[in-house]
């Protein structure tokens, strides 16, 4: 398995035709860090987590784990990413359990070890069995939280994690992010809701029309700091 | 290359004039006497678009696999002058097959083939316009499976034999009739010609489109 | 342990399967379509005494298989698109071309399904005899599926983020696989003669090898750059 400790936008643009996605943007995240990449809808959050899951390629600057490019790595660097996307990445007609089993051997690991525990932390033990399309919002997400994790990634991406959940999934959802920093995991969290954010991230990225506006480490009250740059 | 356009078209130009001429006075064939001397502009026609998709193929692969922008502007040009070149073949062939042999049309072997690699650029060119964002990949794809089986089209017509001439005629020409060789050799030379021409003015076109695009990105920054 | 190219593919069909096993929507959808572009087609070529035309019967049989396989890719990678698990699917360290070879094994299963329903319907509506050389005719229609089905599922995913995929797909995969359409039927059009042509029709097998290995070749070779984006 590839490890590294960090991970490098180096002055990466990505543009569609004549629409600019992503505008000379440079992040660093290292190990431990919880970067809150911030911004309204459509500021290229969602481009920028693309390009740290090497599902998108910039048209210009590098993207570096550990100092190396994703090419040079290999389908052995996507071992150690996770991806927690808008869509959720679950076949509907299947069962939790399957869902998780299916992934697991993709990436690997023995379903009999690793989808009981990921089943449990999603708190749907007791629905394992029953098919995806049947759960609501908040369960598919927390099915997809477990989903992305469950090969235990350097590298965890979440766009939009909080969705659909209730206070209590969401104080879940936080501990278990916590946990995973605290364990070495580089999390870049991609939100526009600025009160999850808050002392949940330890550095705030701030994204606007494909820029990067602000990038510093977090501090408290965030909603207050970045009200007017993320343009509520 | 910029230095040679001018002189080459003026020589294309010149060829182009000349051509009529020389076929006119050209021999007539036994059998087909006038109506054969389509042939000279209609074999030179294939050998322009088999040129054309042979640089769509090569385009599309370096493109796809590289990433070069230049490729993908080589590979737009060349895949419309397929569908250009292939067109007038097809048109030139229907004219010699009604007055050679009494039909427009004929499903043969090369014509249904030929047909096909027309649609498929076609396709190309459609997917570049119609399929959104990212869609010259998708397009370098068409050139590729287009470009791969061209080479079939060559050799149907040995295998399935119909009212088409057979590959034989062409090698055995410059023995048999050496008048007509030179003339084909000329007329194709004419082709080609005109193909790099156009080909050179249409990926200067798609240069340019590129860097309005960059001062475009350019001016947001 | 990371698994190779083929445990990644069998893992992918057994997916597939078992989403299809569910609801068996595709199957029976998309047979019922085939018979009835069959019931159409005869149809049209009936002649008056309620005599089908001569010779219609192999290209019917090849058209309905082309027009169900197309349909059958559509919905099968719609059903990768509405999750998006085609790039859940990418995103793992799995060869991406085990990811497609996976896909392909499915579809040739469908189509291979359709062609063992559609066979013999038409046969039977045509007078034809098409069992006359089994063997033949399994090795045509089963070098032929694979020739459509591996440009098809390489089409089909390489459309799937775009707007208009459901027209672009035919645009692209008929001129494309002709070829494979034309061995086929007039390779089935020989065995239809009585008596069967077999030199003819072992000429036409031969041809739709060198096509498959061709577009096989291909599209293994240019999954992965047209996948990514």
């Amino acid at each position: 398995m590839i490890d590294f400790h960090d991970v490098r936008l180096v002055d990466v643009s990505r543009h569609f035709g004549r629409r600019r996605a992503v505008s000379h943007v440079s992040l660093t995240a290292a190990s431990g860090d919880i970067i809150g990449l911030l911004g309204p809808n459509g500021a290229g959050k969602s481009t920028i987590i693309g390009m740290f899951a090497t599902l998108v390629a910039p048209t210009s600057g590098a993207v570096t784990y550990g100092g190396q490019p994703a090419r040079v790595l290999g389908g052995e660097l996507r071992a150690s990413i996770g991806l927690l996307a808008h869509e959720l990445y679950l076949y509907p007609e299947l069962t939790a359990r399957q869902n998780l089993a299916f992934f697991a051997r993709l990436y690997g690991l023995q379903p009999s070890a690793a989808v009981g525990p990921a089943l449990s932390a999603a708190g749907l033990a007791d629905r394992a069995d029953d098919e995806v399309a049947s759960f609501s919002r908040g369960m598919r997400q927390r099915l997809a939280l477990e989903r992305a994790l469950l090969h235990r990634p350097r590298l965890v991406l979440m766009d939009e994690p909080f969705t659909g959940l209730d206070d209590a999934a969401t104080e879940v959802v936080r501990a278990r992010l916590h946990a995973l920093s605290a364990d070495g995991a580089i999390v870049v969290l991609a939100t526009h809701d600025l009160d999850l954010a808050d002392g949940l991230v330890t550095r705030v990225a701030v994204v606007r029309s494909g820029r990067l506006v602000a990038d510093e480490p977090a501090a408290p009250g965030l909603r207050a700091r970045y009200r007017s740059m993320v343009g509520n | 290359m910029k230095k040679l356009f001018v002189p080459l078209a003026v020589a294309t130009a010149a060829m182009f004039a000349a051509a009529p001429i020389a076929i006119a006075k050209a021999d007539y064939e036994s059998t087909m006497l006038l109506v054969q001397k389509i042939f000279y502009f209609h074999f030179a026609t294939w050998m322009a678009m088999t040129l054309a998709i042979a640089i769509c193929g090569v385009a599309s692969v370096v493109y796809l696999f590289a990433g070069s922008k230049i490729a993908d502007w080589y590979a737009v040009a060349s895949a419309e002058l397929v569908v250009v070149f292939g067109l007038f073949g097809l048109f030139s062939g229907s004219l010699w097959g009604r007055k050679a042999w009494g039909v427009w049309w004929q499903w043969d072997a090369r014509v249904t083939m030929a047909t096909m690699l027309v649609l498929v650029f076609l396709g190309y060119l459609m997917v570049r316009k119609y399929g959104g964002p990212g869609s010259e990949k998708l397009a370098a794809a068409m050139g590729i499976f287009g470009a791969a089986t061209a080479p079939f089209v060559y050799k149907s017509v040995d295998w399935w034999r119909t009212i088409h001439p057979q590959t034989t005629v062409m090698k055995t020409l410059g023995e048999k009739w050496p008048g007509a060789w030179y003339l084909v050799l000329f007329c194709s030379a004419a082709f080609v010609l005109l193909t790099v021409l156009v080909l050179t003015a249409r990926v200067h076109l798609e240069a340019m489109r590129s860097r309005l695009d960059d001062m475009y990105l350019a001016a947001e920054d | 342990m990371r698994p190779g190219f083929v445990a990644v593919a069998l893992l992918v069909l057994k997916k597939d399967l078992a989403i299809e096993f569910k609801s068996r929507e595709i199957v029976y959808t998309t047979l019922f379509f085939a018979v009835a572009c069959v019931m159409i087609f005869s149809f049209a070529f009936v002649m008056e005494q309620g005599v089908p035309v001569e010779g219609a019967a192999a290209g019917i049989l090849w058209i309905a298989v082309a027009f169900s396989g197309t349909l059958a890719l559509g919905r099968t990678f719609e059903r990768e698109r509405y999750s998006e698990t085609l790039r859940a699917l990418l995103l793992a360290p799995a060869s991406r071309p085990a990811v497609y070879a996976g896909k392909l094994l499915g579809m040739i299963l469908m189509m291979t399904a359709t062609e063992i329903v559609l066979t013999p319907l038409v046969a039977f509506f045509f007078h034809a005899p098409f069992f006359a050389r089994p063997l033949l005719l399994a090795a045509l229609l089963g070098l032929g599926t694979i020739g459509f089905a591996s440009v098809g599922t390489l089409f089909a995913a390489m459309l799937v983020r775009t707007r208009t995929r459901d027209v672009l797909l035919p645009i692209l995969l008929y001129p494309v696989t002709i070829p494979v359409i034309i061995a086929g039927v007039r390779g089935t059009a020989a065995l239809l003669q009585s008596p069967p042509e077999e030199p003819v029709a072992t000429l036409w097998i031969g041809l739709l090898t060198a096509f498959d290995v061709v577009f096989l070749t291909l599209a293994l070779w240019t999954f992965e750059p047209l996948m990514t984006e």
